[in-house]
This record gives C-alpha cells, structure tokens and sequence, in this order.
C-alpha cells in the first residue's frame, strides 16, 4: 500500500458551537501535503459535514484519517443512536435536527449529500441503538 | 477585483479585512450551512444574515474570499477576533441580500 500517515481526533459531543476543530486541522495538515487547493476544499468540507452530524446526532465520535500515496481515507464512528433508513438520510432535505440545531444553521438535511458528493466513494454502516461509521475515499489522481 | 475594492466601492462596513487583496470571483447567497458548503465555490462572496462562530467555520472550510452580513447583522467582537486569526474577511451592510446580490451580481 506504501506509506502513509494516520491522524487520529475524538470529535466532542458536547460542545457543536465550536465542533469543526477536527475539520480545521485536517485542513492545515493537507495543506502542508501540498495537496490540490480543491482536494482540499472537498475533504475539509466532507470532514466537516460528517463531525458536525456525529456531534449534533450522536454525541460525538471519532474519527480517522488515513493519508496513503493514492488516496485519502476519512473514517468517522460514533456510538449514537443509528441511522434507520440510510436511504432516507442520505435524500436532500431530510433532516431529523431539532429546532435549536437549526436556529445554528444546520439542519437543511444536505449534509450527507455534501459528503457523498464530495468524495469518490462513501458508504454509511449504521445498526440502530449501536451507532454509525461513515467511511469516505478521495483517490488522488 | 478584490475585496477591499469591493468593499471600498459598495461602501461596506470592514468587521475583519486580513486578506485585503483576495481576489473576489462571484458569489453566493444563503443562509443554511450544508447548502453553502454543497453550492458555493471557492473564491465567491457570500451573502448571509447567519452570524455564528459556524459561519465563520464554514467560510473557511468553503474558501469563500469574503462573508458579506446582510440586513445589518453584525459578529461578536470575540468571534470578529477569530475571523481575524482564521484571515477570514468579513464585510457587512444594512442592505438586505436580494439588494446585495442584485448590486454585486454585475461586479464580481
Ligand atoms: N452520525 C449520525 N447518527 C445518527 N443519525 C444521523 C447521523 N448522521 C446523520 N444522521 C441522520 O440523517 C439525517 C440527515 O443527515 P444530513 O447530514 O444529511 O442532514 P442534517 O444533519 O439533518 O442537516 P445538515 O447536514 O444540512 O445541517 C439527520 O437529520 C439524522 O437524522
Ligand atoms: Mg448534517
């Protein structure tokens, strides 16, 4: 597989007005990678996207980065309460965030859109009071 | 041009300016975060009345070259000091954003 470099972040669940953080230093690492400025643009979006959904749906998580030659892994895992029906989630506008979420900006149901989107592969695995790993691939051409 | 021209030319007010000279290539108008981050490119100014420290995030993480406040919204200083650190623009009018994109639309 060749080298790679692995970045490890536990994204906090109680704190989403400053959730992001994990975002940020992805962002500033793949900048130093000298990675292409929209490669960039779509992991750290992507990357956002899906810690902003463990914190305001799941109470938090973790999440992985791995770095190889070719491509770019991003795993996000939480231990929240499950997705039911993926393909429900996944339609534009659907959204289950509560009101306060909301008023924040979130909540517009386009958020796991974004991530599929923005990465090459994406694929969700939720059991219902277990949680959800979202798993996301750039390949860098 | 680039956004202190565009800030100067329109008359905004300058909240945060720490990349004065970022070029300013079209621009975007809303206010839900996850749509923003799908639809805006990099480089556009966004039109917003959303004012939180997630504005702020997601003007970064999109790359936008300014966030333009509608409507006379305004940033907590503690949060204008952030933009700052991040070289986030952040530029502000009483205008509402239809105004703002209808004037802006020929220009950038
Ligand atoms: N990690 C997760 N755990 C549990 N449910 C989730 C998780 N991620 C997404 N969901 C469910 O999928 C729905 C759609 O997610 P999506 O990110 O597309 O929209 P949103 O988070 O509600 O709003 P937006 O992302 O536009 O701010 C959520 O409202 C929620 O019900
Ligand atoms: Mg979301």
């Amino acid at each position: 597989m060749g080298e790679y470099l692995n970045f490890h972040y536990d994204v906090d669940g109680e704190n989403f007005v400053s959730a992001g953080q994990a975002s940020v230093e992805l962002k500033k690492t793949l900048r130093r990678l000298g990675l292409p400025p929209e490669t960039i643009r779509r992991l750290s979006i992507a990357m956002y996207e899906g810690e902003i959904n463990m914190v305001i749906h799941a109470g938090g998580g973790e999440a992985d980065v791995d770095i190889y030659e070719d491509k770019i892994v991003i795993v996000l895992k939480d231990h929240g309460p499950g997705i039911a029906d993926i393909a429900l989630a996944m339609q534009e506008g659907y959204s289950t965030a509560t009101e306060g979420v909301r008023s924040l900006g979130f909540g517009a149901g386009m958020g796991l859109p974004n991530m599929k989107r923005y990465t090459d592969e994406m694929q969700i695995d939720s059991t219902v009071g277990e949680g959800t790993t979202v798993t996301m691939t750039v390949y860098l051409s | 041009m680039t956004v202190k021209e565009l800030s100067d030319s329109f008359g905004f007010s300058v909240l945060t300016m720490p990349e004065p000279e970022r070029e300013v290539r079209g621009g975007y108008a809303g206010d839900l975060l996850s749509w923003v981050m799908g639809r805006a490119e990099a480089d556009q100014v966004w039109i917003t009345i959303m004012s939180n420290v997630n504005t702020l995030a997601v003007a970064s993480l999109s790359d936008v070259s300014a966030v333009l406040l509608a409507e006379g919204v305004t940033l907590e200083p503690a949060l204008i000091e952030t933009a700052e650190q991040k070289g986030i623009n952040v530029l502000r009018s009483g205008d509402s954003a239809f105004r703002l994109a209808a004037l802006l639309g020929p220009a950038v």
